[in-house]
């Protein structure tokens, strides 16, 4: 009778009650963007410029060069998916604007006032940046589709782009999230995105093999979540399109990525009414 | 709206009590040691000039920053050990307009019902009370961004009173707002003290403001209580004629420019303007 009992987890989300709340709440952030990106789909379309830029301009000369090994696919099939995860990149990494925008409005003070789980915060953020990234896939199958480019029309194929979108939105809309927290100024957050967006599209599989990297660059490429997009897509967006990894492996690790760091950012978010 | 339990211990017949709360950022100590005891369905003003220790005052009350020492219960609650339960029973309404502009007012009720857990029967029947309470029955369909300043207020005070809250906090409520505005907001605040029962508690910069509305004052000066009282009390104290504004200088020590720093007042300065 004396013996402790062991320490009863806290009451909240270790239940089921819990775990409804929180997904209900996470719903209800999301909705409250996806409202407001479709109000004003301006940045939609502006985001799709340079996707387009990249495969008609980029993509169709560096056809031409045929020095780069892509198997039995053309340069431009190649590089196809590596441009969808390049856009899915460089829109999810400036996510975190957003974010020290409602901080300086007060809007996080007033959410984190409220008794939502501080992880539905996060979670929202990153479905709507899921949604988001799907617009994106759609926008390229379109120029895709117009340039000719040897897509693989299967819908089980196609339902996969849209999830392996999703989850790679969501880990770099995350990880944006974790920026701002720590740097908490608009000026300072577009310096840092800007200085990490380029190299984490060149040390991926985006336009060139992984192969024909030098070796240092190989080493940072396997620890670039972005390969792992790349490589998903790859698989299944193209016909004859080939992956170093199955697709369930790469969607299995940039999800372990995003509950990493879906968990610092529901750690460090109260940190930013400091 | 399902009801809330009650406190662990209802020996305590204050909606807040705060003992030796203080917080220190790095050397600077901006909360000293102050103690609040604040009586159900009073609002209550905390004032003081810029700097003083308000905000973080409010911030450690409401759960956003932790305290570095002392204790502070809301509404029964320790705000350290169970922050959850205090959440749930407080509302609060910050000092920058923080009612989403992308969004009609409807719509950021909504989002405020949903993360208050309230059911989805219960969430309509409030919003709609809440929007007609606060007279923005007509504009809940437009986008916040097109709300007047006063209007903005109005709907935030609507979304921190849907689910009934025990204590309300209000950071600068009639910051910017013409006087039409502002005796609107006031107006409100009086019903929702004598028939929701809330308790309030207030940060003003405005005497006018303190001395119409408020029970009880605290004045905090350099992070410490400088003197609590009721407002009549506290001009009687130094002699006939006095006003709340010759309580403010004799007790903040005569020069209201020391204190407060950039940020406090850009913020003040950013909130003005997006009110004006």
């Amino acid at each position: 009778m004396t013996s402790a009992a062991p320490a009863l987890p806290p009451a909240a989300s270790a239940d089921i009650f819990g775990l409804l709340a929180l997904a209900r709440e996470t719903a209800a952030i999301s909705q409250v963007e996806l409202k407001k990106l479709f109000r004003d789909p301006t940045e939609l379309f502006s985001r799709a410029v340079q996707p387009l830029l990249w495969l008609v301009v980029f993509g169709q000369v560096f056809s031409k060069v045929r020095g780069i090994p892509t198997g039995n696919v053309s340069y431009l099939a190649f590089m196809t998916p590596g441009i969808l995860a390049q856009s899915v990149l460089f829109t999810a990494i400036f996510y975190g604007i957003a974010v020290i925008w409602e901080r300086d409005l007060g809007i996080i003070h007033k959410l984190l006032v409220s008794p939502a789980h501080r992880s539905s915060l996060v979670l929202g953020k990153a479905a709507s940046a899921g949604v988001r990234g799907a617009v994106q896939a759609f926008f390229i199958y379109l120029i895709a589709l117009v340039m000719h480019v040897q897509i693989y029309w299967n819908p089980v194929a196609i339902a996969g782009v849209f999830l392996g979108v999703a989850m790679g939105s969501a880990v770099f809309s995350t990880f944006s999230l974790v920026i701002a927290c720590i740097v908490k100024t608009r000026e300072r957050f577009m310096g840092i995105g800007q200085v990490l967006s380029m190299p984490l599209f060149f040390a991926s599989s985006a336009i060139y093999p992984i192969a024909m990297m030098p070796r240092w660059l190989q080493a940072v490429a396997v620890a670039n979540p972005l390969t792992y997009l790349v490589d998903a897509l790859r698989g299944i967006m193209i016909q004859g399109g080939q992956s170093l990894h199955p697709f369930y492996v790469d969607l299995g690790v940039m999800a372990v990525i995003f509950v990493i760091l879906a968990t610092i950012a529901s750690k460090l978010y109260p940190t930013l009414v400091r | 709206m399902h009801p809330l339990p009650g406190p662990p211990q209802a020996a305590d017949a204050n909606a807040i009590s705060a003992s030796e709360l203080t917080r220190r950022f790095g050397d600077f100590t901006a909360v000293d040691h102050i103690d609040l005891r604040i009586a159900y369905g009073q609002i209550f003003g905390l004032l003081g000039p810029n700097g003083a220790g308000k905000s973080t005052t409010v911030k450690m009350l409401t759960t956003l920053i932790e305290p570095t020492a002392g204790t502070a219960l809301v509404a029964g609650f320790d705000v350290m050990k169970s922050p959850a339960e205090v959440r749930r029973r407080i509302g609060y309404v910050p000092q920058m307009l923080s009612a989403d502009g992308g969004l009609t007012g409807r719509e950021n009720l909504t989002l405020s019902a949903q993360l208050y857990g309230m059911r989805r029967a219960d969430r309509n029947t409030r919003i709609v009370e809440a929007l007609s309470f606060m007279g923005l029955s007509d504009a809940a369909g437009k986008l916040v961004k097109t709300y007047s300043g006063g209007m903005i207020r109005r709907l935030e005070l609507a979304q921190a009173m849907l689910h009934r809250p025990v204590v309300l906090f209000l950071d600068e409520p009639t910051i910017g707002l013409d006087p039409v505005a502002r005796y609107a907001v006031w107006e409100r605040l009086r019903v929702l003290q004598h028939d929701f029962k809330m308790t309030i508690l207030m940060t003003t910069h405005d005497m006018d403001e303190a001395d119409a509305l408020c029970d009880v004052l605290a004045l905090l000066h350099r992070g410490k209580v400088a003197v609590t009282g009721k407002p009549a009390d506290l001009k009687a104290a130094l002699g006939d004629g006095a006003t709340l504004d010759d309580v403010f200088v004799q007790y903040s020590g005569s020069s209201i420019q020391e204190g407060g720093n950039y940020r406090d007042i850009r913020r003040t300065r950013t909130t003005a303007s997006r009110l004006g």
